[in-house]
This record gives C-alpha cells, structure tokens and sequence, in this order.
C-alpha cells in the first residue's frame, strides 16, 4: 500500500525564473496494495512529481510517504537507492534502456546495480520474463534492433526483475502507437496482478483507463502550492 | 562493485573505434618514452661493453668515432686507411698483442674482415662448426650470416665486387667456408672472417693465374722483355683458391705498403698502455685512441638529445592527456541520461563514479600491458636495431 499524508513539496531550480518553478502540497493520498491506479490530469498537475516522490527521486519538503510500511521520507540517500532497487520497478516513457547492453542484460540491470543474488538465477528470471512478453529470441540482441514497442517491453521486464511491490510507469505508452500501447498496458497490468504488486501509471491516453482498477484525477489529489515566497 | 566494472567493460567494447583509439594514444604515450630510454640505454650498455672489452685502438688520423666504429661494429663507412708498415712497427715495440684488421669488402650483405688468428682469442670466438681457417681464401663465418644465408662448412661465399662496370678491375673471389662461429651477441654474428691476406686478394693486391712460362699461355703474352713478362686481359685469373691453384697466387708490391684499416692493441698492463699511447701521441700520420672514450663522448651527445626527445614526447604527452580528458568529460555529457536512468533505477553516485572510473581504469590498463608488451618486444629486438643503425 502507499499512503501520502501533508505532504508539500517544492521545486526551483538554482538561478532560474518563477516560471520552472512548482509547488506542491497531498493532504491525503492512498492506494491499496495489489491495486492498479491510472494517474490522469493536465500538464504541469505534479503526476512526475508524485512517482519521482514515490520513487524516492525527490524528496518532500514535509510530510510522510509510506510504502509498505516504510516510512521512506526518513530514508537518507543511500537507503533509498536500496528502496528502489528492492521495491520500486519503474518504466519510463523514453524506454531508457542502455544502449551498450544487450537485451537480457538490460533487464539484469538492478541486479548488475544491487549485485545481490546469484547470477544464474537472476539471468534466468531474465530470460523467463522475456519469454512471458516474447521476446526469447531477442535475448542477445542490442536495444537498436528492437522496434519501440519490444523495447518497452524490455524495460517493463527490467522494472519486474526483482518481483517489486510498487510498480511506477511514467507515460510508458507516450512513445507508442495505438497497438504497441494497448499491448505495454496489457502487460504492466498482468505482471502487476502475478506478482500483486500496486500498479501506479501516469498516461493521457483515455483509451487506457478501462484497464485499470482506478483513476485518479490529479487535480483532485494534490493543490498547487505557491512557491513565489 | 563487480557490476560497476562489468557495465565500464561492456561499454568499452561496445564503443570499440572509439576505445582503440583511446588506448592507442595513451600507449604511445606511454611506449614511446620508455622506448627511447631503453633503446638508448641498451645500446649505451652495449656499445661501452664491446667498447671496453677493446683496449686501444690504432688507426690512420681523422675520425675517431669511424675509426672505433669500424673497429668495434666493421661500420660500413671505411676509415682512412694505414699500412701494413704501421703493423710491423707496432708489433716490433713489443708493448701489446697487435691484431691487424681491414674491413672494408662485404659478402652478400656481411662485412669481410681480413684478420689474424689472434682475433678470435682476443673476442673469445668459438668455432661450433667446421674448423679454423687454415688456407688462403678460407673463411669462417659469424653465426647470424650462418643462419641468414644457410650456410655452412664447405659452402662458398662470394665477395661482393667495388666497381661492378669495371672489367679490369677486381674480381669477386669465391671464399670456401671453413667453419662457422659460435652465437656472441655481437657484431661478429654478422661478419664473415678472413685471413688479412685474403682480403688484399680480394683488393687487387694479390692474384692467382695460369703460368706465364706455360706454353698454354702463350697467346696472353704481349712481352718478355728482361725478365718482365706482360700478357693481356686474355689470361686467365683464378676466382677461387684451391688446393690446386694456391701456388699461383702472389702479391704485387711490398707487403708492408698493403692496407688496413686499423689495429686492435691490447696490452698486458697499464704501464704498458701508457707507453703505448706516448709513443704515438705526436705521430702525424696515425692515432692511438680509447674506443671506450670515443664512446663516451658519443654517449654524451645521444644522451642529450635523447632528453630533449622525451623532453618533446613528455610534452606531446601533456597535449595527449588533455585531449584525452576533454574526450572523457565530453563522453560524460554526452551520457548524463544514462547516468540520470541509473541512479533512478537504484544506483548511488558512488556508483557511477566507480563506473566512469573503470573505464578510465581499464583504458589505462590495457594502454599500460599493451606499452609494456611493446617495450619487452623491443627491448629483445634492441640489438638487432641497434646493429642496423651501427651498419647504416
């Protein structure tokens, strides 16, 4: 489960003008475990904002997140590298895989990062979930022969290596076209579900929202916080 | 840790074109330095060691690098030559054991070295095949020329001719392999021994022909007249020694006025040596000098200009370096999203420092196996190198 109560946040960038400036503020915000939660609204509403904070990219400026129990705004940096290695897998819109590894090791990526476990196993983990999303025979292949939507497959199993209790999707389907996207969703929402893993994802796309178990409306979850003071 | 070394691998030979060349001029940097050091100091090591093992030298006025060069190396630019006279001169003030030598034909690419017995006393040069060198027009070769040109006891070597337009002149001689020389790891691996006598054969001095008194040359003879016989070109000169044809060879003119090129000395002692050099520091026409400091005046200037070159190379390096640098901090930029995705999956940035850090660690690790690698390749080659320079 995640649970975010008087969280504010804020952001400016160093010498810049109030216009890249945000401000945020959550008086409450939940969503059950196992569930699969679509996150809509405007440009600019904070829905980034809201994962990167999940995530522990960003950090409140007050408040508590909790995840699972964890109480990970009092994580220092490095036990939030930890979190997001062991309990966040996350899919991002620009794939983002490394475009020197092949396949297979792309999706070994946290564990070439955590470097727990044995090697074996982990590789096979790898190669069983590129089965589940058909891609066993891509496994040495590199990033720049896949087609976009087998790309984002990839990063969707790299995301589930390591059977994540939350699973954060920033826009994954903004690269895709209209099958690929369909297919993407279908498979976060399936791997969520087999591994009962809560499912939050950010999209714009309105055709998706049928897929999920709720949306929420980002206006509705968090206010605008003034930042010009 | 391990994982941060396998991504820094995996992206170094991803980006092969890229790495080679990375490594390529980090290894010059580092090979070439180290190479002219060792180069330089094996060929100091070398050249003083023969130079020292060689007491004195006497020789006609004029060079003493070429005269010690010839000596030492039978370099391939000649010295001024002496006479014979200057041999038995020296050989009568009974200060040292004098060892005559005249190096200046070649033999398919090896210098002819016309020499005495005592030469290879002197060297400690050991026949491993064949035997000494008995006959005229016998020779004993060195065991680089043995093994180059296949040679062995009882093959034949031929003397390269001078002037190869001028019919009149010197013909080449067919020299029989007596027996060939023991590896020393010195310029004697690449020449080929005669007795100094062969060696005026091969100049012109001397000759083998039919026999004038012979009716069969008669159609040569031009003259007789008191007692001095001319023939013409017709006759027939001997290209080879034999068993056969040795009592037709002589010389023409007086031995003493026949060529050498210079004199090893070596004397039983200091004194003997100081005597020895007094008694030709005034003589105009010859020089008595130490090889081992001729050397070390050469040293000197090589020495020199060696640091001005790693001078050169250390401040090619600097300009090496910072292109390098600017190559890596560009690279960085250029990756910032990498990075960026890392650290959001998990990683610390302690780890991508450790992985930019290995990259930088094995480009510099194979540059540095590669340049040691190429170091020890020269350094087992640094002789035969410095052989080619000394026979420039």
């Amino acid at each position: 489960m995640i649970n975010i109560s008087e969280l504010s946040f804020s952001y400016r960038e160093r010498g810049s003008n109030l216009a890249s400036s945000f401000g945020m503020r959550v008086d409450e915000f939940t969503v059950p475990l196992g569930a699969s939660t679509a996150l809509v609204g405007p440009s600019g509403s904070g829905k980034t904002t809201l994962l990167g904070l999940i995530a522990g990219t960003l950090r409140a400026a007050s408040g508590n997140i909790i995840v699972n129990d964890q109480a990970i705004t009092d994580f220092s940096d490095n036990e939030l590298g930890q979190y997001r290695i062991r309990s966040v897998g996350q899919v991002f819109q620009a794939f983002e895989l490394l475009g020197y590894l092949t396949v297979i090791e792309n999706v070994m990526l946290p564990w070439y990062i955590a470097g727990s476990g044995v090697r074996a196993d982990i590789r096979k983990r790898a190669a069983d979930l590129l089965l589940d999303v058909g891609l066993e025979s891509k496994l040495s292949s590199m990033p720049d022969e896949l087609s976009q939507g087998e790309q984002q497959r990839v990063a969707v199993c790299r995301a589930m290596l390591n059977n994540p209790p939350v699973l954060l999707a920033d826009e994954p389907t903004g690269n895709l076209d209209q099958d690929n996207k369909q297919n993407v969703v279908d498979l976060l929402v399936e791997q969520a579900k087999r591994n009962n893993s809560t499912l939050l994802m950010v999209t714009h796309d309105e055709s998706l929202l049928n897929k999920f178990d709720s949306v929420l409306d980002m206006r509705n979850v968090a206010q605008p916080l003034d930042v010009k003071s | 840790m391990t994982g941060a070394l396998f991504l820094g691998w995996r992206y170094l030979a991803h980006h092969r074109f890229k790495s080679g060349i990375l490594i390529a001029s980090i290894t010059l940097m580092l090979f070439l330095p180290a190479a002219t050091r060792l180069l330089v100091q094996d060929s100091a090591t070398a050249l003083t060691a023969r130079a020292d093992q060689t007491p004195l030298i006497l020789g006609a006025r004029g060079s003493e690098l070429e005269l010690v060069l010839n000596t030492l190396y039978f370099h391939a630019e000649t010295p001024a030559e002496i006479e014979n006279q200057a041999f038995v001169d020296a050989q009568s003030t009974e200060l040292a054991t004098f060892i005559p030598l005249h190096s200046r034909f070649q033999a398919q690419g090896a210098p002819i070295v016309g020499t005495s017995l005592d030469y290879f006393d002197f060297r400690d040069l050991k026949i491993v095949s064949g035997r000494q060198m008995g006959l005229l027009g016998e020779c004993v070769i060195g065991a680089n020329v043995a093994r180059r040109l296949g040679l062995g006891p009882g093959d034949a070597i031929i003397s390269s001719p001078e002037t190869v337009f001028d019919i009149a002149g010197v013909y080449p001689l067919k020299m029989t392999i007596a027996g060939v020389l023991d590896a020393a790891g010195t310029a004697d691996d690449d020449a080929v021994f005669v007795d100094a006598r062969t060696s005026w054969i091969i100049e012109g001095l001397g000759h083998g022909h039919a026999d004038l008194a012979e009716p069969e040359a008669g159609a040569a003879v031009l003259s007789r007249r008191d007692g001095v016989v001319t023939a013409n070109a017709s006759l027939t000169q001997y290209a080879e020694i034999t068993r056969e044809n040795i009592a037709a060879f002589h010389f023409h003119g007086s031995a003493a006025s026949f060529p050498l090129t210079s004199i090893i000395a070596v004397p039983p002692d200091q004194k003997n040596a100081a005597l020895l050099r007094g008694r030709y520091q005034d003589n105009e026409l010859l020089q008595l000098v130490v090889p081992g400091n001729v050397l070390d005046d050469l040293l000197e200037t090589v020495f020199a200009v060696q640091n001005y070159v790693i001078l050169g190379l250390a401040i090619l390096s600097f300009a090496t370096i910072g292109v390098i640098t600017l190559v890596f901090l560009l690279s960085q930029q250029l990756r910032k999203g990498e990075f960026h995705t890392l650290l959001r999956i998990g990683a610390s940035k302690g780890y991508v420092a450790i992985l930019v850090a290995s990259e930088i660690g094995f480009v510099f690790l194979l540059s540095a196996l590669l340049a040691a690698g190429l170091t020890l390749v020269t350094r087992y080659y640094a002789m035969q190198i410095l052989q080619t320079f000394l026979s420039l």
